[in-house]
C-alpha cells in the first residue's frame, strides 16, 4: 500500500510511531497528486512548498521527541473558501483572483496547530453557490469515478481530492449539503457539523445562518478525527456554541444496537433515482442488522426545504457579496465614478450563478416583498426545525439517500438551473434546521456503477451517535470498491 | 423667540443626534477608537470588510447604549437585535451597517428642556447602537462622490460605535431644538460615554423640519451638516422662514434632504425623496441577539449618576441658588464638580459666594481655555482657598481675580502664588491712615470739598491711596478710614 492511499488516522499513527516521516508521507501525497490532477482538476492553488516546510517542522518535533498534535504530518487540501494567511483565496470567482487574505480561519488555524501539512487550495462552485462544481470561474473538477461526470459540489474539488487520492483528507463548507453531496457522488464520507460547532471565522461567507465547514475523508473514523480538532467555540465568531466539545473517536464503538432509526419518506421515494432507492433500502436493511430499530416517519415541511432554502441563502448571500466591490481588495475595473466602478468590477467579477443569486436575494429582501419572501421563508425554516424536533421524540437518528442521483454528466444540469437546485434536496432540511448530517458510502450504484450515499441526520449537537452509528454502518458494508483512477500509479 | 408673524402656521422639528461612543476600542473589532491620525492606521481585516471576517460585540458599547437610553427615561429592551442596513458607499467596507432596526436597545424615553423660563418635554422615540461609517475625500470635480477625479478612503473610523437618538417630532421651534440638542449633549458628558464634540463629528445633529397650519402635515425636510449648536438654532430658523414664505406665497414645500451651509447662512437643496433608498434590513445572521441580565440593568440604574436636571434642582432648592447660577454649574459635569468640591472644603466661603466665583470669575478666566469647562485646569480645594482668602480679607476682589487667573495658568494653589506675587490686602489701619494723610497733604482742595459734602473727589483719593499702598489697600478698610476722617467725623 502506497502513502497516499493510506488514512488520515494512519499515517499520524505511521508518524508518530516513526515508520515513516512526514516529508515521506508529504512526498508521497504530492507526487500522487501531480500524476492524477490534470485529470480531476482538484486543486485551484497548489502549495507543495509549504507543505514540505511543515512536514519538515513536524519531522523535527517527533525527533526531538515533542508532543505531536493529533494530525501532525497528515497532508491536507482545504476548500478555497477557506481563508489562509499568504496563500491566494479566491472563492473560486475572478474578483478575488488575486487575493491573499491577510488572516486566516480558525478551522485552518486549527489544523495547522494540529499538524497537518496543507497541499492546496481545492476547487469549488464560485462563492459555493452549486452542486457540480461546474460554476468555478477557473476549471471544471471531474470525478474520480468518472471523468465525464462531475464530483458533486460545492465542495466538489475537496472531495475529489480524497476520492483521487490526492489527500487523505479535505475541508468542505456545507450551506445546503455542499460536503454531502459531493462525499456521496465521490464515494467518501462528509460530514456537516451542528450549525455553530465549527467556528465560521474566515469562511468567506455564502449564506452566514447556514454555512459549516466540516471534514471529507475516506472513513468515519478519520471525520471523527478531523472534526475534534476543528470543533469548539470561537470569541471572534459570535454564532460558535460555547458547549464542551465531546470525545468523538471515542464514542465511534457505542454502535447502533438499540438505536431508533426512522427513514423520511419525503426525501427518500419520489424524485431520488431508483437505482438509488434500491442501495438505500439495502443500506436501511443492513442497519436493521446491526439492531436499529427501523421506522419511517413523514415530515411534510421537507417537501419545501429547497424553497425555503432558495429565499434564506441568497438573500444572506446578496448582502455578503455586497463587500466585492473594487474599493479595498479583489478585482477592480475602473470606471467615470465610483458607482459605475462598482458595477464594472461586478459586472466583470462575478459569474452568471452568483448574479442569479444576488438578484434572486436582493428581490425577496426588497421593501414590499420581504414579508412575502423572506419573513415567510425564516418562519417556515423554523417548522422545518420543528419537524425534526417532532420526529426526534421518536427517533435517535433520521436517515435518507446523500443525493437524489449519483454523478451526473458535466453539463447536463447547467443549462437549467433548477434542476440543479434540487440536487440538494436530502440534504437542505437538515441545514436550515442547523442540525448535524453525515453522508458515507452506501455501495455503488446497479444501474451506473456509482457510488451512492446515505445520509445520517441527528439532532443539534448529538454528533457521537451519528459518528457511532455511520462508524458501525461503515464497518459491516466494508470497504468500497476504489474508483477506476486509483490503479493508474 | 422664532418667527412670530405667521401664527397660522405650526413648526414641527424632530432631531436625529448621532453620538461616537468612547470605548477603547471599535464596535466589533479590537482596533482602537480615536479622532484624526494617520489614514488607515487604525484598521484590522474586520473593520475592513474582508471576506470571512466577522463581527463580535463590544460589551462596553452596549453598556454605554443602556446607560443612554436609561438616562433618556427609555424602556430597555430585554430582547434587542442587530439588522443589516444594505447600501453602497466605498467608507463603509462591508458595503451594509450594522444597525438596529425594530428591536433597538431603548425606546419610549423623553427629555425635559427649559428654553426662557418655561419648561417641555420631547419624546425620544428609540436610542440604538450601530457602527460608523469611513470617511470619504473626493478629490477634484465639484468634491462630491459622482464628479471627483478621485476619491481616498480613510478606515480609521470605521466601526466606531455610534449611538443614534431619534426624537419625537415634538419640538415646535428652533430654540427647543437647540435647549434639547444642549441637555442631550450635557447628558450624554455627565454619563463619560462619549467626547460630545460637534466641531470633530462625535457628536452629529440631523433635523427634520416641516411648517404647516394647526393639525395639517407639512413636508418634511431634513437637514444635514449642522457642525453645532449654533448652527443647530440657525438652520432651523432659516428653514423655518423659508418654508413659511414658500407657503405664504402660495407655494409647496418640497419633500427633500437639504445641507446647511454655514458661511452662506443657507440650506440647499441635496436631493428630493423620490430618490429614496431601499435599505433592505434585515436580521444580522453573524449575531446574537441582545438580552440583558436583570441584574445587570439594576446595576446600571444604580451607577446612574446625577444627571444635570436633578443637580440644578437641587442646587436651587438645598443651596439656594438662583436658576441662573445652577444653570451655569450644571452646564458640564466637571463644572458642577469643581464647585461641590470647592464648597466641600471652603471653610468660610459660602455657596453663593463659591458659585459667584464659578458663574461669573472663572468662567471668563476659562472662556479663552479650550475645552476649560469641560476640563477646568484647576482642584476645587485650591479654588476654595482662594474663596476664602477672599472672604477673610486676606486678598481683595480684584486681587482674588489676579490670582485666579494664574492659578488656571500655572495649575498653582492661591496662597502660593499670592506669597510668590506679593499679593495681599493691607487691612492695618495705622499704615493706611498714613497713606490717607499723606495723598490728603498733597492735595488740600481735596480735603476740603469732602468736608463741605461734594463728594466727586472721593475716587479720586481712593485713587491716590491704592497708587501708595501699590493696591494691596484693602478698598473696605481705606473708605471707611476716608468716611470717618472727612465725612462722617464723631
Amino acid at each position: 500500500m502506497q502513502l497516499w492511499e493510506r488514512t488520515a488516522a494512519d499515517v499520524a499513527s505511521l508518524i508518530a510511531s516513526k515508520e515513516v516521516s512526514a516529508a515521506e508521507v508529504t512526498e508521497s501525497c504530492i507526487s500522487r497528486t501531480n500524476e492524477v490532477e490534470g485529470d480531476v482538476l482538484s486543486y485551484l492553488t497548489l502549495t507543495p512548498e509549504a507543505a514540505r516546510a511543515k512536514a519538515a517542522e513536524v519531522d523535527s518535533a517527533v525527533a526531538a521527541g515533542d508532543p505531536l498534535g493529533p494530525l501532525a504530518g497528515v497532508p491536507m487540501a482545504l476548500k478555497d473558501i477557506i481563508c489562509t494567511q499568504g496563500t491566494r483565496t479566491t472563492a473560486a470567482s475572478k474578483i478575488l483572483d488575486n487575493y491573499i487574505p491577510p488572516y486566516s480561519a480558525t478551522v485552518a488555524e486549527r489544523l495547522y496547530a494540529a499538524g497537518g501539512t496543507m497541499l492546496g487550495k481545492t476547487n469549488l462552485d464560485e462563492f459555493a453557490m452549486g452542486s457540480s462544481t461546474e460554476n468555478s470561474a477557473y476549471q471544471i473538477t471531474k470525478n474520480p469515478w468518472d471523468l465525464e461526470r462531475v464530483p458533486g459540489g460545492s465542495s466538489g474539488g475537496s472531495a475529489s481530492a480524497v476520492a483521487a487520492g490526492q489527500a487523505p483528507f479535505s475541508i468542505g463548507t456545507d450551506t445546503g449539503g455542499s460536503i454531502r453531496q459531493p462525499a456521496a457522488l465521490c464515494g467518501v464520507v462528509g460530514l456537516k457539523p451542528t450549525y455553530g460547532l465549527v467556528p465560521r471565522y474566515g469562511l468567506i461567507a455564502f449564506a452566514s445562518s447556514l454555512d459549516q465547514a466540516g471534514p471529507i475523508t475516506r472513513d468515519v473514523r478519520d471525520a471523527a478525527i478531523v472534526l475534534q480538532v476543528i470543533a469548539g467555540q470561537d470569541p471572534r465568531d459570535s454564532t460558535s456554541l460555547p458547549s464542551p466539545v465531546p470525545d468523538y473517536v471515542g464514542a465511534l464503538a457505542k454502535g447502533i444496537d438499540g438505536l431508533r432509526i426512522g427513514v423520511v419518506k419525503e426525501i427518500s421515494g419520489e424524485g431520488v433515482d431508483p437505482a438509488v432507492q434500491a442501495r438505500f433500502r439495502e443500506a436501511v436493511q443492513l442497519l436493521e442488522k446491526l439492531g436499529a430499530k427501523i421506522g419511517e416517519v413523514s415530515l411534510s415541511t421537507f417537501g419545501f426545504g429547497i424553497d425555503i432554502y432558495y429565499l434564506i441563502a441568497p438573500a444572506e448571500a446578496s448582502s455578503n457579496l455586497a463587500r466585492f466591490d473594487g474599493v479595498r481588495y479583489g478585482l477592480r475595473v475602473d470606471g467615470p465614478d465610483v458607482a459605475t466602478m462598482n458595477s464594472l468590477t461586478r459586472a466583470a467579477g462575478f459569474g452568471p450563478e452568483v448574479k442569479r443569486r444576488i438578484m434572486l436575494g436582493t428581490y425577496s429582501l426588497s421593501s414590499g416583498y420581504y414579508d412575502a419572501y423572506y419573513l415567510k421563508a425564516q418562519k417556515a425554516r423554523t417548522l422545518i426545525a420543528r419537524d425534526f424536533a417532532r420526529a426526534y421524540e421518536e427517533f435517535d437518528l433520521l436517515v435518507s439517500p446523500t443525493a437524489p442521483t449519483t454523478a451526473f454528466k458535466l453539463g447536463e444540469k447547467t443549462q437549467d438551473p433548477l434542476t440543479m437546485y434540487l440536487s440538494d434536496i436530502c440534504t437542505v432540511p437538515s441545514s436550515l434546521a442547523g442540525a448535524a448530517a453525515i453522508s458515507v458510502p452506501a455501495g455503488l450504484s446497479s444501474d451506473d456503477g456509482l457510488p451512492v450515499g446515505i445520509q445520517f441526520m441527528a439532532r443539534p449537537m448529538d454528533e457521537t451517535t451519528m459518528l457511532s452509528a455511520a462508524y458501525a454502518f461503515e464497518q459491516e458494508l466494508g470497504p468500497l470498491p476504489k474508483p477506476p483512477l486509483w490503479s493508474t500509479s | 423667540m422664532s418667527t412670530t408673524e405667521a401664527p397660522d402656521l405650526v413648526t414641527t422639528i424632530g432631531l436625529e443626534v448621532h453620538v461616537e461612543l468612547k470605548t477603547s476600542t471599535k464596535m466589533f473589532c479590537g482596533c482602537p477608537v480615536g479622532f484624526g491620525g494617520e489614514p488607515n492606521t487604525r484598521v484590522c481585516p474586520v473593520c475592513l470588510g474582508h471576506p470571512g471576517t466577522l463581527p463580535t460585540m463590544n460589551e462596553k458599547a452596549v453598556e454605554y447604549t443602556t446607560k443612554i437610553a436609561m438616562a433618556l427615561g427609555c424602556d430597555i429592551a430585554p430582547r434587542s437585535i442587530f439588522h443589516r442596513k444594505n447600501y453602497f458607499y466605498p467608507d463603509m467596507p462591508k458595503n451594509y451597517q450594522i444597525s438596529q432596526y425594530d428591536l433597538p436597545v431603548g425606546e419610549r424615553g423623553s427629555l425635559e428642556v427649559e428654553v426662557d423660563g418655561e419648561f417641555y418635554t420631547v419624546g425620544i422615540t428609540r436610542a440604538h447602537l450601530e457602527e460608523d461609517t469611513g470617511k470619504s475625500i473626493h478629490v477634484g470635480g465639484g468634491g462630491r462622490i459622482h464628479d471627483a477625479d478621485y476619491s481616498l478612503e480613510d478606515f480609521n473610523r470605521a466601526g466606531t460605535p455610534l449611538v443614534e437618538i431619534v426624537s419625537e417630532p415634538d419640538i415646535t421651534s428652533p430654540a427647543i431644538a437647540r435647549a434639547y440638542a444642549t441637555e442631550l449633549r450635557a447628558i450624554l458628558e455627565y454619563l463619560g460615554v462619549s467626547d460630545v464634540r460637534m466641531e470633530e463629528g462625535s457628536m452629529r445633529v440631523d433635523a427634520n423640519i416641516s411648517v404647516a397650519p394647526p393639525g395639517e402635515r407639512g413636508k418634511k425636510v431634513e437637514i444635514k451638516n449642522m457642525n453645532s449648536l449654533r448652527s443647530v438654532y440657525r438652520a432651523l430658523e432659516y428653514e423655518e422662514r423659508r418654508q413659511r414664505e414658500v407657503l405664504r406665497a402660495g407655494g409647496t414645500v418640497t419633500q427633500s434632504t437639504r445641507h446647511w451651509d454655514e458661511k452662506a447662512a443657507k440650506t440647499k437643496e441635496l436631493r428630493t425623496k423620490e430618490e429614496a433608498f431601499d435599505y433592505r434590513y434585515f436580521p444580522e445572521p453573524d449575531l446574537v441577539p441582545l438580552e440583558p441580565a436583570v441584574e445587570w440593568l439594576r446595576q446600571l440604574r444604580e451607577e446612574q449618576p446625577e444627571l444635570p436636571i436633578e443637580r440644578a434642582k437641587r442646587y436651587e432648592r438645598k443651596l439656594g441658588l438662583t436658576p441662573y447660577d445652577a444653570g451655569v454649574l450644571r452646564s458640564t459635569k466637571a463644572l458642577g464638580d469643581l464647585f461641590e468640591e470647592a464648597l466641600a472644603s471652603a471653610k468660610k466661603a459660602d455657596a453663593k459666594q463659591v458659585s459667584n466665583w464659578v458663574t461669573n470669575d472663572l468662567m471668563s478666566v476659562l472662556a479663552a481655555v479650550p475645552e476649560g469647562t469641560k476640563n477646568p485646569p484647576l482642584t476645587g480645594s485650591n479654588l476654595a482657598e482662594l474663596v476664602d482668602m477672599v472672604a477673610e480679607g486676606a486678598l481683595s476682589k480684584s486681587q482674588g481675580q489676579q490670582v485666579l487667573t494664574k492659578m488656571v495658568e500655572t495649575g498653582l494653589g492661591a496662597r502660593e502664588i499670592a506669597e510668590e506675587s506679593g499679593i495681599k490686602q493691607v487691612s492695618d489701619e495705622g499704615a493706611l491712615e498714613e497713606a490717607i494723610d499723606a495723598a490728603l497733604a498733597a492735595n488740600p482742595d481735596v480735603a476740603e470739598r469732602l468736608r463741605s459734602g461734594d463728594n466727586k473727589p472721593f475716587g479720586f483719593l481712593m485713587g491716590e491711596v491704592m497708587k501708595a499702598t501699590k493696591g494691596q489697600g484693602n478698598p473696605k478698610v481705606v473708605s471707611g478710614l476716608i468716611r470717618r476722617k472727612l465725612i462722617h467725623p464723631d
